[in-house]
Protein backbone atom coordinates (compact mmCIF):
# COMPACT_ATOMS: atom_id res chain seq x y z
CA UNK A 1 0.00 0.00 0.00
CA UNK A 2 1.56 3.23 -1.16
CA UNK A 3 -0.41 5.26 1.32
CA UNK A 4 1.22 3.98 4.48
CA UNK A 5 1.10 6.87 6.91
CA UNK A 6 2.50 5.07 9.93
CA UNK A 7 5.32 6.86 11.70
CA UNK A 8 7.12 4.71 14.24
CA UNK A 9 7.95 7.29 16.89
CA UNK A 10 6.33 10.43 18.25
CA UNK A 11 9.69 12.22 17.92
CA UNK A 12 9.74 11.56 14.20
CA UNK A 13 6.09 12.61 13.86
CA UNK A 14 6.71 16.11 15.24
CA UNK A 15 10.31 16.60 14.06
CA UNK A 16 9.46 19.15 11.35
CA UNK A 17 7.32 21.49 13.49
CA UNK A 18 9.00 24.89 13.00
CA UNK A 19 9.18 27.84 15.37
CA UNK A 20 6.08 29.99 15.01
CA UNK A 21 3.81 27.10 13.95
CA UNK A 22 0.07 27.23 14.58
CA UNK A 23 -1.01 23.97 16.22
CA UNK A 24 -4.49 22.68 17.03
CA UNK A 25 -4.56 20.20 19.89
CA UNK A 26 -7.57 17.97 20.58
CA UNK A 27 -8.52 18.41 24.22
CA UNK A 28 -11.45 18.78 26.57
CA UNK A 29 -11.84 18.41 30.34
CA UNK A 30 -9.54 15.47 31.01
CA UNK A 31 -7.08 13.03 29.47
CA UNK A 32 -9.70 11.50 27.15
CA UNK A 33 -9.08 12.61 23.58
CA UNK A 34 -5.86 14.50 24.33
CA UNK A 35 -2.82 13.48 22.22
CA UNK A 36 -0.59 13.04 25.25
CA UNK A 37 2.49 11.56 23.56
CA UNK A 38 2.56 14.06 20.69
CA UNK A 39 2.54 16.85 23.27
CA UNK A 40 5.42 15.26 25.20
CA UNK A 41 7.37 14.87 21.95
CA UNK A 42 6.76 18.50 20.99
CA UNK A 43 8.12 19.61 24.34
CA UNK A 44 11.32 17.60 23.76
CA UNK A 45 11.52 18.88 20.17
CA UNK A 46 11.42 22.41 21.54
CA UNK A 47 9.74 24.49 18.77
CA UNK A 48 9.04 27.99 20.09
CA UNK A 49 6.71 30.98 19.49
CA UNK A 50 3.84 28.56 18.92
CA UNK A 51 0.19 29.48 18.59
CA UNK A 52 -1.91 26.82 20.32
CA UNK A 53 -5.59 26.39 19.47
CA UNK A 54 -7.34 24.15 22.00
CA UNK A 55 -10.30 24.05 24.35
CA UNK A 56 -8.07 24.72 27.37
CA UNK A 57 -4.54 25.94 27.95
CA UNK A 58 -3.87 22.73 29.85
CA UNK A 59 -3.73 22.02 33.56
CA UNK A 60 -7.27 23.14 34.37
CA UNK A 61 -7.48 20.63 37.21
CA UNK A 62 -11.06 19.75 36.36
CA UNK A 63 -10.36 16.05 36.65
CA UNK A 64 -6.99 14.39 36.83
CA UNK A 65 -3.88 16.49 37.00
CA UNK A 66 -1.61 15.20 34.26
CA UNK A 67 1.01 16.42 31.81
CA UNK A 68 -1.16 17.81 29.06
CA UNK A 69 -0.27 20.82 26.89
CA UNK A 70 0.33 22.88 30.04
CA UNK A 71 3.92 21.62 29.68
CA UNK A 72 4.33 23.64 26.48
CA UNK A 73 3.54 26.77 28.49
CA UNK A 74 5.84 25.73 31.34
CA UNK A 75 8.57 25.20 28.75
CA UNK A 76 7.98 28.71 27.33
CA UNK A 77 7.14 27.42 23.86
CA UNK A 78 3.86 29.31 23.45
CA UNK A 79 3.37 32.84 22.11
CA UNK A 80 -0.41 32.83 21.76
CA UNK A 81 -3.32 30.62 22.81
CA UNK A 82 -6.82 30.57 21.36
CA UNK A 83 -9.02 28.79 23.91
CA UNK A 84 -12.36 28.74 25.71
CA UNK A 85 -11.23 27.48 29.12
CA UNK A 86 -7.66 28.73 29.72
CA UNK A 87 -7.83 29.10 33.50
CA UNK A 88 -7.99 26.63 36.35
CA UNK A 89 -11.28 26.27 38.18
CA UNK A 90 -9.45 26.48 41.50
CA UNK A 91 -7.54 29.72 42.28
CA UNK A 92 -5.07 27.83 44.48
CA UNK A 93 -3.89 25.80 41.49
CA UNK A 94 -3.61 28.24 38.56
CA UNK A 95 -2.72 26.88 35.14
CA UNK A 96 0.86 27.57 34.01
CA UNK A 97 -0.69 29.68 31.25
CA UNK A 98 -2.48 31.96 33.72
CA UNK A 99 0.62 33.72 35.03
CA UNK A 100 2.05 34.07 31.52
CA UNK A 101 -1.21 35.53 30.21
CA UNK A 102 -1.55 37.99 33.10
CA UNK A 103 2.11 39.01 32.69
CA UNK A 104 1.53 39.64 28.98
CA UNK A 105 4.04 36.97 27.95
CA UNK A 106 1.38 34.88 26.24
CA UNK A 107 -1.43 36.43 24.22
CA UNK A 108 -4.88 35.01 24.93
CA UNK A 109 -7.81 35.00 22.53
CA UNK A 110 -10.76 33.90 24.66
CA UNK A 111 -13.53 32.40 22.55
CA UNK A 112 -16.94 30.89 23.36
CA UNK A 113 -16.71 27.15 22.85
CA UNK A 114 -19.31 26.89 20.10
CA UNK A 115 -17.69 29.75 18.25
CA UNK A 116 -14.29 28.05 18.55
CA UNK A 117 -15.71 24.80 17.17
CA UNK A 118 -17.45 26.56 14.28
CA UNK A 119 -14.38 28.66 13.45
CA UNK A 120 -12.39 25.44 13.14
CA UNK A 121 -15.11 23.68 11.15
CA UNK A 122 -15.36 26.66 8.79
CA UNK A 123 -11.59 26.77 8.42
CA UNK A 124 -11.74 23.15 7.31
CA UNK A 125 -14.71 23.77 5.04
CA UNK A 126 -13.29 26.74 3.14
CA UNK A 127 -15.80 29.19 4.67
CA UNK A 128 -13.73 32.25 5.63
CA UNK A 129 -16.17 33.80 8.12
CA UNK A 130 -19.68 33.51 9.53
CA UNK A 131 -22.15 35.31 11.79
CA UNK A 132 -23.26 33.84 15.13
CA UNK A 133 -25.63 35.17 17.80
CA UNK A 134 -23.36 34.00 20.64
CA UNK A 135 -21.51 36.84 22.34
CA UNK A 136 -23.56 39.88 21.33
CA UNK A 137 -23.71 42.38 24.20
CA UNK A 138 -20.75 40.78 25.99
CA UNK A 139 -16.98 41.33 25.99
CA UNK A 140 -16.78 38.84 23.11
CA UNK A 141 -18.45 41.38 20.83
CA UNK A 142 -15.70 43.96 21.27
CA UNK A 143 -14.48 45.24 17.91
CA UNK A 144 -16.60 42.78 15.93
CA UNK A 145 -18.95 43.58 13.09
CA UNK A 146 -22.60 43.11 14.10
CA UNK A 147 -25.48 42.39 11.77
CA UNK A 148 -29.09 41.46 12.41
CA UNK A 149 -30.51 38.26 10.95
CA UNK A 150 -34.05 37.04 11.71
CA UNK A 151 -34.41 39.73 14.39
CA UNK A 152 -31.26 38.62 16.21
CA UNK A 153 -28.01 40.55 16.46
CA UNK A 154 -25.07 38.42 15.34
CA UNK A 155 -21.28 38.78 15.41
CA UNK A 156 -18.88 38.26 12.54
CA UNK A 157 -16.37 35.54 13.39
CA UNK A 158 -13.43 34.40 11.28
CA UNK A 159 -12.43 30.85 10.42
CA UNK A 160 -9.37 29.18 11.94
CA UNK A 161 -6.87 26.93 10.24
CA UNK A 162 -3.54 25.57 11.44
CA UNK A 163 -0.19 24.29 10.27
CA UNK A 164 -0.56 21.15 12.38
CA UNK A 165 -3.36 19.33 14.16
CA UNK A 166 -2.45 16.88 16.93
CA UNK A 167 -5.42 14.57 17.32
CA UNK A 168 -6.23 11.59 19.52
CA UNK A 169 -8.28 8.76 18.07
CA UNK A 170 -9.06 5.17 18.96
CA UNK A 171 -8.15 3.22 15.85
CA UNK A 172 -6.61 4.13 12.51
CA UNK A 173 -6.21 1.98 9.46
CA UNK A 174 -3.01 2.33 7.48
CA UNK A 175 -4.66 4.85 5.14
CA UNK A 176 -5.35 7.12 8.12
CA UNK A 177 -9.09 6.55 8.39
CA UNK A 178 -9.98 7.18 12.03
CA UNK A 179 -12.58 6.09 14.53
CA UNK A 180 -12.98 7.54 18.01
CA UNK A 181 -14.04 6.11 21.32
CA UNK A 182 -16.85 7.76 23.30
CA UNK A 183 -16.36 11.40 24.23
CA UNK A 184 -12.75 11.18 23.04
CA UNK A 185 -14.07 12.60 19.79
CA UNK A 186 -14.81 16.25 20.89
CA UNK A 187 -12.64 18.68 18.85
CA UNK A 188 -10.49 15.99 17.21
CA UNK A 189 -12.41 15.36 13.94
CA UNK A 190 -12.84 19.05 13.10
CA UNK A 191 -9.21 19.86 13.93
CA UNK A 192 -8.07 16.92 11.79
CA UNK A 193 -9.78 18.58 8.82
CA UNK A 194 -8.55 22.13 9.48
CA UNK A 195 -4.77 21.71 9.43
CA UNK A 196 -2.18 21.34 6.69
CA UNK A 197 -0.55 18.42 8.50
CA UNK A 198 -2.63 16.24 10.79
CA UNK A 199 -0.92 13.78 13.12
CA UNK A 200 -3.08 11.19 14.84
CA UNK A 201 -2.11 9.38 18.05
CA UNK A 202 -4.08 6.12 18.27
CA UNK A 203 -4.49 3.02 20.42
CA UNK A 204 -4.39 0.67 17.48
CA UNK A 205 -3.43 0.66 13.81
CA UNK A 206 -5.34 -1.91 11.76
CA UNK A 207 -5.18 -3.18 8.18
CA UNK A 208 -6.99 -1.31 5.44
CA UNK A 209 -10.49 -2.79 5.29
CA UNK A 210 -10.66 -3.69 8.97
CA UNK A 211 -12.67 -0.60 9.92
CA UNK A 212 -16.34 -0.62 8.91
CA UNK A 213 -16.58 2.02 6.15
CA UNK A 214 -19.88 3.28 7.58
CA UNK A 215 -18.28 3.85 10.99
CA UNK A 216 -15.29 5.92 9.89
CA UNK A 217 -15.51 9.40 11.38
CA UNK A 218 -12.40 11.04 9.93
CA UNK A 219 -11.67 10.05 6.33
CA UNK A 220 -8.01 9.23 5.81
CA UNK A 221 -7.46 12.06 3.33
CA UNK A 222 -7.33 14.44 6.30
CA UNK A 223 -4.66 12.47 8.15
CA UNK A 224 -0.99 12.67 7.20
CA UNK A 225 0.75 10.73 9.96
CA UNK A 226 -0.37 8.08 12.42
CA UNK A 227 1.51 6.97 15.50
CA UNK A 228 0.56 4.13 17.81
CA UNK A 229 0.55 4.57 21.57
CA UNK A 230 2.88 2.02 23.12
CA UNK A 231 2.55 2.66 26.85
CA UNK A 232 -0.48 2.52 29.09
CA UNK A 233 -0.79 5.74 31.05
CA UNK A 234 -2.82 4.11 33.77
CA UNK A 235 -5.93 6.27 33.38
CA UNK A 236 -9.23 4.46 33.93
CA UNK A 237 -10.22 2.99 30.57
CA UNK A 238 -11.85 -0.32 29.82
CA UNK A 239 -10.94 -0.93 26.22
CA UNK A 240 -12.00 -4.57 26.34
CA UNK A 241 -15.25 -4.35 28.20
CA UNK A 242 -17.19 -1.16 27.70
CA UNK A 243 -20.57 -1.65 26.23
CA UNK A 244 -19.98 0.15 22.95
CA UNK A 245 -16.68 -1.55 22.19
CA UNK A 246 -18.08 -5.06 22.13
CA UNK A 247 -20.33 -4.06 19.26
CA UNK A 248 -17.39 -3.18 17.05
CA UNK A 249 -15.43 -5.64 15.00
CA UNK B 1 -30.05 32.22 61.55
CA UNK B 2 -32.95 30.78 59.66
CA UNK B 3 -32.40 27.74 57.58
CA UNK B 4 -31.84 28.05 53.85
CA UNK B 5 -32.31 25.22 51.40
CA UNK B 6 -29.16 23.14 50.84
CA UNK B 7 -27.66 22.87 47.33
CA UNK B 8 -29.28 19.47 46.86
CA UNK B 9 -32.71 20.96 47.51
CA UNK B 10 -32.10 23.73 44.94
CA UNK B 11 -31.18 20.99 42.45
CA UNK B 12 -34.25 18.98 43.45
CA UNK B 13 -36.52 21.96 42.86
CA UNK B 14 -34.87 22.57 39.47
CA UNK B 15 -35.46 18.94 38.49
CA UNK B 16 -39.20 19.58 38.78
CA UNK B 17 -38.91 21.92 35.79
CA UNK B 18 -37.88 19.03 33.51
CA UNK B 19 -40.43 17.30 31.33
CA UNK B 20 -40.57 13.90 29.70
CA UNK B 21 -38.34 13.72 26.62
CA UNK B 22 -36.62 17.05 27.30
CA UNK B 23 -33.10 17.53 25.89
CA UNK B 24 -31.20 19.03 28.82
CA UNK B 25 -27.72 20.45 29.33
CA UNK B 26 -26.44 20.95 32.87
CA UNK B 27 -23.75 23.49 33.72
CA UNK B 28 -20.98 23.26 36.32
CA UNK B 29 -21.74 23.70 40.05
CA UNK B 30 -25.18 23.14 41.61
CA UNK B 31 -26.64 22.25 38.17
CA UNK B 32 -24.57 19.04 37.95
CA UNK B 33 -26.53 17.78 40.99
CA UNK B 34 -29.84 17.97 39.11
CA UNK B 35 -29.27 14.65 37.33
CA UNK B 36 -29.59 12.86 40.68
CA UNK B 37 -33.14 14.13 41.24
CA UNK B 38 -35.01 13.34 38.04
CA UNK B 39 -38.67 12.72 38.94
CA UNK B 40 -39.91 9.14 38.60
CA UNK B 41 -41.37 8.24 35.22
CA UNK B 42 -39.61 11.03 33.32
CA UNK B 43 -37.01 10.30 30.67
CA UNK B 44 -34.47 13.03 30.05
CA UNK B 45 -31.96 13.11 27.20
CA UNK B 46 -28.83 14.69 28.62
CA UNK B 47 -26.58 16.62 26.25
CA UNK B 48 -22.98 17.52 26.95
CA UNK B 49 -20.79 20.03 25.11
CA UNK B 50 -18.04 17.49 24.50
CA UNK B 51 -20.29 15.52 22.21
CA UNK B 52 -22.66 13.02 23.79
CA UNK B 53 -26.41 12.62 24.14
CA UNK B 54 -28.42 10.15 26.18
CA UNK B 55 -25.85 9.07 28.77
CA UNK B 56 -26.75 8.15 32.36
CA UNK B 57 -25.95 9.61 35.78
CA UNK B 58 -22.51 10.54 37.08
CA UNK B 59 -20.93 7.37 38.45
CA UNK B 60 -20.67 6.90 42.21
CA UNK B 61 -17.46 6.27 44.14
CA UNK B 62 -18.40 2.57 44.45
CA UNK B 63 -18.79 2.28 40.69
CA UNK B 64 -15.40 3.82 39.94
CA UNK B 65 -13.40 0.59 39.44
CA UNK B 66 -16.01 -0.95 37.23
CA UNK B 67 -17.23 2.00 35.18
CA UNK B 68 -14.95 5.05 35.23
CA UNK B 69 -13.56 5.67 31.75
CA UNK B 70 -11.75 8.79 30.56
CA UNK B 71 -13.54 8.40 27.23
CA UNK B 72 -16.99 8.81 28.79
CA UNK B 73 -17.14 12.13 30.62
CA UNK B 74 -19.51 15.09 30.84
CA UNK B 75 -18.64 18.78 30.39
CA UNK B 76 -17.33 18.98 33.96
CA UNK B 77 -15.02 16.05 33.28
CA UNK B 78 -17.08 13.75 35.53
CA UNK B 79 -17.37 10.09 34.60
CA UNK B 80 -20.90 9.20 33.51
CA UNK B 81 -22.74 5.93 33.05
CA UNK B 82 -23.16 4.48 29.57
CA UNK B 83 -26.75 3.84 28.50
CA UNK B 84 -28.12 2.00 25.48
CA UNK B 85 -29.05 4.50 22.79
CA UNK B 86 -26.50 7.13 23.74
CA UNK B 87 -24.51 8.62 20.90
CA UNK B 88 -21.36 10.60 20.30
CA UNK B 89 -20.54 13.42 17.91
CA UNK B 90 -17.87 16.05 17.41
CA UNK B 91 -17.79 19.53 18.89
CA UNK B 92 -19.13 21.39 15.86
CA UNK B 93 -22.22 19.15 15.83
CA UNK B 94 -22.56 19.48 19.58
CA UNK B 95 -22.80 23.26 19.30
CA UNK B 96 -24.96 22.96 16.22
CA UNK B 97 -27.45 21.36 18.63
CA UNK B 98 -27.04 24.26 21.07
CA UNK B 99 -27.01 27.12 18.55
CA UNK B 100 -29.64 25.46 16.40
CA UNK B 101 -32.15 25.50 19.24
CA UNK B 102 -32.30 21.77 19.96
CA UNK B 103 -31.62 22.13 23.69
CA UNK B 104 -34.94 22.44 25.54
CA UNK B 105 -33.54 23.40 28.93
CA UNK B 106 -30.16 24.44 30.19
CA UNK B 107 -29.52 24.79 33.91
CA UNK B 108 -26.62 27.09 34.73
CA UNK B 109 -24.81 28.44 37.75
CA UNK B 110 -25.08 32.15 38.56
CA UNK B 111 -22.70 34.80 39.86
CA UNK B 112 -25.16 37.60 39.20
CA UNK B 113 -28.51 37.75 37.48
CA UNK B 114 -30.31 41.00 36.73
CA UNK B 115 -33.89 42.15 36.75
CA UNK B 116 -33.99 41.68 32.98
CA UNK B 117 -32.51 38.19 33.13
CA UNK B 118 -28.97 39.21 32.19
CA UNK B 119 -26.67 36.42 33.36
CA UNK B 120 -23.08 36.75 34.58
CA UNK B 121 -21.40 33.48 35.46
CA UNK B 122 -18.05 33.11 33.72
CA UNK B 123 -15.60 35.59 35.25
CA UNK B 124 -14.05 34.38 38.53
CA UNK B 125 -14.76 37.04 41.15
CA UNK B 126 -11.60 38.74 42.34
CA UNK B 127 -9.28 36.97 39.91
CA UNK B 128 -9.77 39.15 36.85
CA UNK B 129 -9.83 36.06 34.66
CA UNK B 130 -12.42 33.55 33.61
CA UNK B 131 -13.41 30.72 31.33
CA UNK B 132 -16.19 31.33 28.84
CA UNK B 133 -16.42 27.65 27.98
CA UNK B 134 -19.69 26.43 26.53
CA UNK B 135 -21.94 28.40 28.87
CA UNK B 136 -22.21 31.43 26.63
CA UNK B 137 -23.55 29.44 23.68
CA UNK B 138 -26.03 27.71 26.01
CA UNK B 139 -27.22 30.94 27.64
CA UNK B 140 -27.76 32.59 24.25
CA UNK B 141 -29.40 29.70 22.48
CA UNK B 142 -31.17 27.17 24.72
CA UNK B 143 -34.97 27.36 24.62
CA UNK B 144 -35.18 27.80 28.38
CA UNK B 145 -32.46 28.97 30.75
CA UNK B 146 -32.75 28.22 34.47
CA UNK B 147 -30.25 29.84 36.84
CA UNK B 148 -29.42 28.13 40.15
CA UNK B 149 -27.73 30.02 42.94
CA UNK B 150 -27.53 30.85 46.58
CA UNK B 151 -29.68 33.94 47.05
CA UNK B 152 -26.79 36.03 48.36
CA UNK B 153 -23.02 35.79 47.92
CA UNK B 154 -20.65 34.51 50.62
CA UNK B 155 -20.29 38.04 51.99
CA UNK B 156 -24.06 38.53 52.09
CA UNK B 157 -24.51 40.67 48.96
CA UNK B 158 -27.56 40.07 46.74
CA UNK B 159 -26.80 38.02 43.63
CA UNK B 160 -30.08 39.08 42.07
CA UNK B 161 -29.30 42.67 41.12
CA UNK B 162 -30.67 45.66 39.22
CA UNK B 163 -27.71 45.63 36.86
CA UNK B 164 -24.89 43.08 36.64
CA UNK B 165 -21.54 44.57 37.61
CA UNK B 166 -19.42 41.68 36.33
CA UNK B 167 -19.00 40.72 32.65
CA UNK B 168 -22.09 39.14 31.13
CA UNK B 169 -22.47 35.63 29.83
CA UNK B 170 -25.57 36.70 27.90
CA UNK B 171 -28.05 39.55 28.13
CA UNK B 172 -31.74 38.86 28.87
CA UNK B 173 -31.43 35.10 28.76
CA UNK B 174 -32.58 33.72 32.13
CA UNK B 175 -36.20 32.54 32.34
CA UNK B 176 -36.31 31.19 35.88
CA UNK B 177 -34.14 31.71 38.98
CA UNK B 178 -34.11 29.07 41.71
CA UNK B 179 -32.26 29.92 44.93
CA UNK B 180 -31.96 28.62 48.47
CA UNK B 181 -34.76 31.05 49.41
CA UNK B 182 -37.04 31.49 46.43
CA UNK B 183 -38.23 30.65 42.95
CA UNK B 184 -38.38 33.77 40.78
CA UNK B 185 -39.67 34.06 37.25
CA UNK B 186 -38.14 36.59 34.87
CA UNK B 187 -41.14 38.18 33.17
CA UNK B 188 -41.55 41.13 30.85
CA UNK B 189 -42.79 43.26 33.75
CA UNK B 190 -39.82 42.29 35.93
CA UNK B 191 -39.10 39.62 38.51
CA UNK B 192 -42.06 37.67 39.83
CA UNK B 193 -41.72 35.89 43.16
CA UNK B 194 -43.45 32.53 42.73
CA UNK B 195 -42.27 30.49 45.71
CA UNK B 196 -40.49 31.09 48.99
CA UNK B 197 -38.52 28.66 51.16
CA UNK B 198 -40.29 27.27 54.26
CA UNK B 199 -40.06 29.69 57.17
CA UNK B 200 -39.19 32.76 55.07
CA UNK B 201 -41.43 35.73 54.44
CA UNK B 202 -41.82 37.74 51.26
CA UNK B 203 -40.34 40.77 53.04
CA UNK B 204 -37.25 38.84 54.08
CA UNK B 205 -36.67 37.56 50.55
CA UNK B 206 -37.21 41.07 49.15
CA UNK B 207 -34.68 42.53 51.58
CA UNK B 208 -32.00 40.21 50.13
CA UNK B 209 -32.96 40.98 46.53
CA UNK B 210 -31.94 44.23 44.81
CA UNK B 211 -34.74 44.67 42.27
CA UNK B 212 -38.30 45.03 43.44
CA UNK B 213 -40.17 41.74 43.27
CA UNK B 214 -43.73 41.42 42.05
CA UNK B 215 -45.59 38.88 44.15
CA UNK B 216 -47.34 36.15 42.16
CA UNK B 217 -51.04 35.84 42.91
CA UNK B 218 -50.50 32.11 43.47
CA UNK B 219 -47.42 32.56 45.68
CA UNK B 220 -46.60 29.40 47.61
CA UNK B 221 -44.00 27.65 49.67
CA UNK B 222 -41.28 25.79 47.75
CA UNK B 223 -42.19 22.11 47.48
CA UNK B 224 -39.59 19.51 46.66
Amino acid sequence: MALNKIVSTFEEAVADVPDGAVIMIGNFAGPGGTPYFLIQALKRQGAKHLTIIANTAGGTGLTLDYEDHKILFENNQVKKVIATFPFSASPSKPTPAEGQILAGEVELELVPQGTLAERIRCGAAGIPAFYTPTGYGTVVAKGKDTRWFNDRPCLLEYALTADYAFVRAYKADKMGNLIYRGTQRQFNPIMAMAAKITIAEVDEIVEVGDLEPECIITPGIFVNRIVKVKEDLGFPRHLERTFWVRRQR
Amino acid sequence: MKERLPREAIAMRAAKELFNGAIVNLGIGIPTLVSSFIPEGIDIVFHTQNGALGFGPVITAEEFEEKADIDLVNASGQYVTPLPGMCFFHHADSFLMIRGGYIDITILGVLQVSEKGDLANWMFPGRGVGNIGGGMDLAFNAKKVIGLTEHVSKNGKPKIVNQCTIPLTAPECVDLIITDLAVIKVAREGLVLKEVAPGWTVEEVQSLTEPRLTIASDLKEIEL
